[in-house]
């Protein structure tokens, strides 16, 4: 099984005046392609601080960190930015789409900054919508769609350019059931078409889903459970 | 996206801010108005001033000869100096670096065209007399030439003002006028000129005539006043020194003795006006410049507010791959447009109100404001300083964001 992220002995350490809080202290995790891993824990566990160093929003204290073969720790914010890019496509709990763009504008964001021409963004834009079944929505604002269909559309924005990983925090956190079960579904169908997906996540229901479950507490892993493949 | 979502960005933020914004804008027009209106002033005045220099000649020196005010080889002060058209000729001769031209005047001479009777200056001179005078004649017209002076003839050229006393509308050249009733053929009008100074009443209402005629009309030997100019400008102290040794020798004074000829040096105050207006000038682009900035300021106020504002859409922009240096460009992309909008606004009351300037007939007074190159690459090139400077420190905090604390941010 390929290696896509490795974290080795990840220490990180949030100093605020004389207060030193480690948030991570130690903690060693290795994701293979095509996993769908779940990362559970209380909230102030640390699996926050392990997302955003995860998706290169952060780097750790200490420790190595590999994504794809590349040493990702102590790299500066342009290289950290291309990573992003390339790498890493984000779902966030309140979507966080622009306001006073299209759902397809929205999804040509990444694209944008990859500098793919506007021809191509416009069409990737549009195939991925599709996929995530709103090709009809697509020249709606935020404002016009519904929150899982805002969802849909951040999960497209997060795929457009093809990401290594797909990097989900509590994306059915705002969602009435419905409409979060219908997200958690579009994963199941994402991860058997091959994509890699991290989730974090409080809700063991839609973690029992992944086919492993990473639990942090303190700063550090306390159990990592395979589900029977 | 790209170029359609910046400026649809813009429009939202400036739908969020109207106020703020349009006061914004109003402040960079403000100071673009001040700044392009205060040096299009100082350039027209400064033309005016010029122009009204030029009336009576550029560069030129005007001498008199007066009385001598020391001893000189055994000849008391207080000696009178005459000077005649040989003298002139000897000055023109021994100075090739000048042209001079003497002149003779009466003002007790009475013009009779009809029943229209005028009593005007009347100057006698030679032909350079007129270009070193910018005495320029009008369309159909020529000052007095060499053959006037050879032949004697009895000519006359009219200033401009005494053409109209005497002919009104009518055409003046070709016509006689009577001049101590001996008939004077109208050769040239004087084209209008702007002249502030003069020795003896502006050229507007002088009759000029060849000094040959003059002598033989009136018998007048001494000339009332001569004057003349170095070829290059710089030159004029040096030739000033030669007229009074030239002079001294042929009249026995000593050459150190300035009271002998009087002299006006019209190019000192040329250099006054250089030095006078350069600070003008400068002084006024940075009061200007002052108004200027003190917009700028608002501008980059009000783009911190909107960094603020959108700390969050960055955030989002930073984690999708946006790098940093991209969202730097794209904030001062923007306080570059909110300027250039408050620039072009500024601009165009600009030439609006030099264009009503004219019609409230000032131009006599403090010339008419121009908008020159000059105005426009001083204001254009200050307000894009302005611009960057407003612009760099709100884009620079917007690209220091760091992504996890823009993202957090509800």
């Amino acid at each position: 099984m390929d290696k896509l992220i490795e974290l080795r002995d990840v220490r990180k350490v949030y100093s605020t005046g004389r207060l030193e809080v480690q948030a991570l202290r130690g903690l060693d995790l290795e994701v293979g392609r095509n996993e769908y891993v779940a990362i559970v824990g209380p909230s102030g566990s640390g699996k926050s601080t392990l997302m955003n160093i995860l998706g290169c929003l952060d780097t750790p204290s200490s420790g190595s960190y590999t994504l794809s073969g590349e040493a990702v720790a102590g790299l500066d914010r342009n290289r950290l930015a291309e990573i992003r890019n390339r790498h890493i496509g984000f779902v966030f709990q309140s979507f966080n789409l622009l306001p006073y763009a299209t759902a397809l504008e929205n999804v040509e964001l990444p694209l944008l900054f990859a500098g793919v021409s506007a021809k191509e963004r416009r069409e990737r834009a549009a195939a991925m919508l599709d996929r995530v079944e709103l090709g009809d929505r697509m020249e709606h604002k935020p404002t016009e769609l519904s929150g899982g269909q805002m969802q849909r559309v951040a999960i497209a924005r997060a795929l457009v350019n093809r990401p290594t990983i797909l990097l989900a925090d509590e994306p059915t956190g705002n969602l009435d059931s419905a409409s979060g079960k219908a997200i958690v579904s579009l994963f199941e169908e994402l991860h058997a078409a091959g994509q890699t997906i991290v989730l974090i996540t409080h809700d063991s229901g839609i973690a029992k889903l992944a086919s492993r479950v990473v639990r942090v507490q303190d700063g550090q892993i306390v159990e990592d459970v395979r589900a029977a493949a | 996206m790209g170029s359609l979502s910046f400026f649809r960005q813009m429009l939202q933020d400036v739908r969020q801010q109207k106020l703020r914004t349009a006061l914004t804008v109003l402040g960079i027009t403000w100071g673009t108005v001040s700044v392009s209106l205060l040096v299009a002033f100082g350039e027209g005045l400064e033309a005016r001033i010029r122009a009204n220099q030029r009336g009576l000649g550029e560069n030129i020196v005007i001498a008199w000869p007066s009385r001598t005010s020391l001893p000189w080889e055994g000849l008391g002060k207080g000696r009178r100096i005459r000077i005649t058209e040989e003298d002139v000729e000897a000055l023109r001769r021994e100075i090739p670096q000048a042209r001079f031209s003497g002149e003779m005047s009466r003002e007790n001479s009475t013009f009779r065209r009809e029943r229209v009777r005028i009593t005007p200056e009347v100057s006698a001179n030679s032909p350079i007399f007129a270009a070193m005078r910018n005495i320029i004649p009008a369309a159909g017209g020529r000052y007095v030439n060499d053959l006037d002076l050879d032949r004697r003839r009895r000519v006359v050229f009219l200033g401009d003002k005494l053409k109209q006393d005497l002919f009104g509308d009518q055409e003046a050249v070709g016509q006689t006028v009577m001049l101590d009733n001996v008939p004077f053929l109208v050769v040239g009008v004087m084209e209008k000129k702007a002249q502030d100074s003069s020795y003896s009443g502006r050229d507007e209402g002088k009759a000029f005539i060849p000094d040959a005629t003059f002598r033989g009309l009136f018998s007048e030997r001494y000339l009332e006043n001569f004057i003349f100019q170095a070829h290059d400008a710089s030159a004029t102290p040096d030739v000033t020194r030669k007229v009074y040794e030239v002079l001294a020798r042929r009249h026995k004074f000593d050459p150190a003795d300035k009271e002998a000829i009087g002299m006006w040096d019209t190019s000192e105050a040329e250099k006054f006006f250089a030095i006078f207006f350069g600070t003008f000038r400068a002084f006024l682009a940075i009061i200007g410049s002052f108004t200027l900035v003190v917009g700028g300021i608002g501008v980059s106020n009000i783009m911190y507010v909107v960094v603020e504002e959108r700390t969050r859409e960055i955030g989002v922009k930073l984690a999708v791959g946006a790098k940093p240096a991209w969202i730097q460009r794209q904030f001062l992309a923007e306080t570059l447009t909110l300027t250039a909008v408050g620039g072009v606004c500024g601009m165009l009351v600009t030439f609006g109100f030099l264009a009503v300037f004219p019609l409230l007939g000032l131009d006599e007074y403090v010339g008419t404001p121009q908008a020159s190159p000059l105005v426009i690459a001083t204001t254009t090139a200050l307000l894009g300083v302005i611009g960057m400077i407003a612009g760099w420190f709100p884009a620079r905090r917007a690209s220091l964001l760091d992504p996890v604390v823009a993202l957090k941010l509800a």
